[in-house]
């Protein structure tokens, strides 16, 4: 399949026009000692070939009938007019809005979708987005060791790991070094960072504390005394939150974040193999100009008329080069509309209930696994919409349970030993009272 | 009837009635109020179901949430009906312009048709809602599409090993010079190899990923034909050289055509050759940096393989390693773990599952430079590069890149007489004139040529880039508009030029057509206004007065 326009007498008046007998003659500066060899690439297929293909391929994945798998990536209802809006070629074939007259959709919906995380996050200014989550908090600890000059970040142990390693990897760029605060990860223990362990680690060299609202493993941090902790050693607090739970927790502006970095898969964007996503960033207005992404703002026409423009540009790549704020070019626009539509779709009141119904069925499970004596809390202390719970066995009875369609959640012990019999849990306004009961009785069946 | 279907209310730029109001010189104040501005307290769309009372009994010996965590007070965001809300994204989706619309030659960006098959594909059920973390029994189909990707690209670039997980072109330098920089640690070298050299006529982002990666940024001039001088390349060369980054095709449309020894130049000098990736759409099948000296190479899959570009990303930057960077590709990678390479390969290209071949994600890479990102890369976006690759096959890869080429060397023959071409020679993918005849003879700059082809309903091509051309014009057709658009495009450019002579005037006015006119964005800059301002910010979700009615302009007004 091809979807070249050109027919032969096309081609052949271009070539005529330009004054060459064929297009190899346009490729002669190429030079002859390195000129491509041949390549396996195989035949062209037709659409309906393309299709099957496809298919076959979509057909070797599995769905499994019951999943409590979170993670970091989340299931949850699309809407379907999410789906009819960023399906809108008018947002999906553009590209980044460089000449306004002519972005004014792209533009408004981005000054939407800043309006919005800044009103979700509580916070005076947010980024037109970022890859993803784990980058989004990483270039959140960079732009940190900017606004305060320091080097170093520390990171609490309920992050998850992933985005700790993210984080290392971006680190390692400038040559920033990072900290670990541990959380309490005894048994019945809290599950969270110590206030005083956290300003125990904070030097007066470290730059910011990064620390997950709510943690991976679900428990509930004591934000406020964590975000005092970094501020009583010179240092920026980052939140890294969950943006379905701000229907019902509290925003990050105030418990004093300055930074907040998420992950927005949650707001309407399927789970995808794991993207695309896209990454929120939120801060004080203050720091906005070593804020890294792209910004839109209002602003009025010739006419008097309003509109949105790329704003404060001077951060940028292709502005400053080497001394840009990030190197980030490409984002994740389309996503972000997703996000923008989900968000307008949903309301406070829907937001509100998928937080609720997400929250209610984890206690629901907990509360069934424990009264059939399967499983119980880890950890102590409140949970949001994910949980870790110790279950015997659990690496086994994990396998053993996905071979029956059920996905008993995400194994933590493969990074964090201590928590090996352990599974982390979540729910979402998709679980089904009738999905708990298939994984307490698959657990039981297994025990 | 949708505005589509309204040819009375259309206008010049044919793009419907959006446009309408504002050529017709009418005093519009807002063109579609903000979504917050249609608010009304208590106003639904979605709706979620209620828990049940078993639900709640069964969780109701759970440890409760302190007051000291909650929110005071609802986020306010918009209250409306899904109808509302349809209408409100589908006039702002009026206002834009898009390849689905019309000419977009927007240099360096590949804006090519976006295939619909491609999205048919990528919203098939059993890969959208593939869980990235489901146990790899569950994901076999997920990770063969991402190994058969990897092999293509490999194919395509002539590097032994690929890495999907960048998500943007500047992702993958990033990762690119991580692994440049991982390289020379190993090897001893880390500490003395502290310089990148990048060319004069570089995207932005080479230096801007140089810096991320803690190294300095050494400018390498260009010679008097538009490639990279090698004396000064060789000059600048030396044991504190960590990597060189260049564009070939460069972001002159011009291919380098000293590349091999400008290639061997780096490699020589034990540096590390990064090529730019973003006009890979110019030489599929001619060129293939991987078998011709240079290292690592980032692609875009947004440009050359198809995925929309969905007004600024997601886009995809895979890299391609030479051997002697493998070892430190990022983790994960997808692993054929059981199964004969060769026999799942051509079992794939012939549309057969190959029974038992397991495909895995290897994390276990010692000298892996980590993860950049959380999970394995843009999959929706291998989803249709995947199925644009297999659509157009070997033949139609390498016609790609011929068309492209041969549509960006006939507007440069069409329009060198009219615009000047200060490096003219045979144009890969793009070609670059400059507006300074315009400016110096007319006073009409650049950029208000770039306003003046917005009234004509074409995007304007990239301006004022690369650097080194005098008021820029970067024009890239691609491959997949027809001569009759190619022929319009000439008529435009040459009418305009014509009227910086005849009626300067006129080209500094434009544009006239568009939904809104010239926008000053130094005031944007000066006071940002970056959100939406709650009335009175008193915690009312709508504005105590209702908002303007919809602009007469407005399309379903």
């Amino acid at each position: 399949m091809t979807y070249s326009p050109h027919t032969d007498a096309d081609r052949a008046l271009m070539l005529e026009a330009i004054g060459v007998s064929s297009v190899e003659d346009l490729f002669a500066d190429i030079p002859a000692s390195v000129r491509a060899g041949s390549w396996s690439i195989p035949a062209p297929l037709a659409e309906q070939e393309v299709r099957a293909e496809l298919t076959r391929l979509a057909g070797r994945n599995r769905a499994p009938e019951v999943s409590f798998l979170g993670a970091g990536a989340y299931r949850h209802l699309v809407p379907s007019v999410v789906g009819e809006v960023i399906g809108r070629p008018e947002f999906s074939t553009s590209y980044t809005p460089y000449q306004p007259e002519v972005s004014q959709g792209t533009l408004q919906s981005i000054y939407e979708f800043q309006s919005l995380i800044c009103e979700l996050t509580g916070m005076e200014v947010a980024s037109a987005s970022h890859y993803d989550g784990a980058t989004a908090m990483a270039e959140a600890a960079l732009m940190a060791c900017r606004l305060t000059r320091r080097h170093r970040v520390a990171v609490s142990a309920g992050v998850s790991p992933d985005y700790r390693r993210v984080l290392e990897t971006y680190c390692s760029g400038p040559g920033v070094e990072v900290i670990t605060v541990p959380i309490d990860l005894a048994e019945g223990g809290s599950g969270t960072t110590d206030p005083d362990v956290a300003a125990g680690a904070l030097a007066d060299d470290v730059a910011c504390l990064v620390a997950a609202q709510p943690n991976f493993y679900g428990q509930l941090e004591p934000v406020r005394a964590l975000a005092d902790a970094a501020h009583a050693a010179g240092a920026l607090f980052v939140a890294v939150v969950e943006p379905t739970s701000l229907a019902i927790l509290q925003a990050p502006g105030d418990y004093g974040a300055d930074i907040v970095a998420a992950e927005g898969q949650p707001l309407g964007i399927p789970v995808s193999f794991g993207g695309p996503y896209v990454g929120l960033m939120a801060a004080r207005m203050a720091s906005v100009r070593q804020m890294p992404g792209r910004l839109v703002g209002a602003t009025r026409d010739v006419q008097g008329r309003k509109g949105y423009v790329l704003t404060l540009q001077a951060r940028e790549q292709h502005i400053r080069r080497e001394k840009a704020a990030s190197n980030i070019c490409t984002n994740q626009a389309l996503m972000a509309l997703a996000a923008t539509a989900y968000l307008t779709a949903v309301g406070p009141a829907g937001l509100r209930e998928v937080a609720d119904l997400g929250m209610t069925q984890a206690r629901h499970l907990v509360g069934a696994l424990e009264a059939a004596g399967v499983a119980e809390r880890r950890f102590s202390g409140p949970y949001f919409a994910e949980v870790t719970v110790r279950v015997v066995d659990a690496a086994r009875r994990h396998a053993v349970l996905a071979e029956r369609g059920i996905v008993a959640g995400h194994l933590p012990g493969a990074d964090e030993p201590e928590l090996r019999d352990t599974l982390l849990l979540a729910t979402t306004e998709l679980t089904t009272d009738a999905d708990i009961e298939r994984l307490v009785s698959a657990l039981e069946e297994t025990a | 009837m949708s505005v589509a279907e309204a040819p009375e209310r259309r206008d010049a730029s044919g793009r419907g009635a959006a446009f309408s109001g504002a050529a017709g010189g009418e005093e519009l104040t807002i063109v579609e109020p903000l979504i917050f501005e249609r608010s009304r307290a208590t106003r639904r769309a979605v709706r979620f179901p209620t828990a049940s009372a078993r639900a709640r009994e069964r969780g109701a010996g759970q440890p409760e949430l302190p007051a000291s965590v909650l929110r005071s007070e609802a986020p306010r965001l918009p209250e409306v009906s899904e109808l509302d809300m349809l209408r409100h994204f589908n006039r702002l989706a009026h206002l834009n312009h898009a390849i689905d619309l019309g000419f977009y030659p927007l240099g360096s960006c590949t804006m090519k048709y976006n295939p619909k098959v491609n999205e048919w594909a990528a919203r098939l059920p059993a890969l959208a809602e593939s869980h990235p973390l489901d146990p790899e029994a569950l994901s076999q189909g997920s990770l063969e599409l991402m190994w058969l990707l990897a092999e293509l690209l490999k194919e395509i670039s002539g590097f032994p090993a690929v890495s999907l997980q960048p998500a943007a072109g500047a992702h993958g330098e990033l990762t690119g010079l991580l692994m440049a920089r991982a390289f020379h640690r190993a090897n001893g070298e880390g500490e003395t190899r502290t310089k990148v050299l990048v060319p004069d006529s570089a995207h932005g982002t080479n230096p801007a990923t140089a810096t991320m990666v803690g190294y300095e940024t050494v400018t390498i001039r260009s010679n008097e034909r538009g490639g990279i001088d090698l004396d000064a390349l060789r000059a600048a060369l030396g044991p504190d050289v960590a990597a060189l980054m260049i564009t070939n095709p460069s972001t002159l449309g011009i291919f380098e055509d000293q590349i091999d020894q400008v290639a061997a130049a780096v490699r020589e000098s034990g540096a590390i050759g990064y090529m730019d990736g973003a006009n890979l759409n110019a030489i599929l099948g001619r060129y293939r940096p991987g078998e011709a000296g240079f290292d690592v190479m980032h692609f875009n899959l947004h440009k050359t393989f198809s995925t929309p570009h969905g007004g600024g990303g997601p886009g995809a930057g895979p890299v391609g390693v030479s051997s002697r960077l493998e070892p430190f590709l990022p983790v994960p990678l997808p692993v054929l773990v059981d199964g004969d390479p060769d026999e799942v390969r051509r079992n794939a290209w012939a549309g057969r599952s190959t029974p038992r071949a397991r495909f895995a994600l290897d994390a276990d890479r010692p000298q892996s430079i980590g993860k950049v990102r959380l999970f394995y890369g843009n999959f929706g976006m291998f989803v249709r590069a995947y199925t644009y690759i297999r659509s157009n096959g070997d033949s139609g890869l390498r016609g790609i890149s011929d068309d492209a080429v041969l549509a960006a060397n006939y507007l440069r023959m069409r329009l060198h007489d009219v615009y000047d071409l200060p490096y003219d020679r045979i144009s890969k993918h793009e070609v670059v004139f400059s507006g300074r005849r315009q400016k110096r003879q007319h006073g009409v700059t650049t950029l208000d040529i770039a306003k003046a082809i917005l009234d004509h309903g074409i995007h304007p091509p990239t301006i004022y880039f690369p650097l080194i051309v005098e008021e820029a014009l970067m024009v890239e057709p691609t491959e997949t508009e027809s001569l009759e658009t190619l022929d319009h495009f000439v008529g435009v450019m040459r009418d305009i030029a014509a009227r910086t002579e005849s009626d300067p005037e006129s080209i500094k006015r434009a544009p006239m057509t568009t939904p809104v006119g010239r926008l000053d964005e130094a005031a944007a800059a000066r006071r940002p206004d970056l959100r939406y301002a709650f009335g009175a910010d008193a915690g009312a979700a709508a504005p105590a007065t209702p908002p303007e009615a919809p602009t007469r302009g407005a399309p379903t007004a």
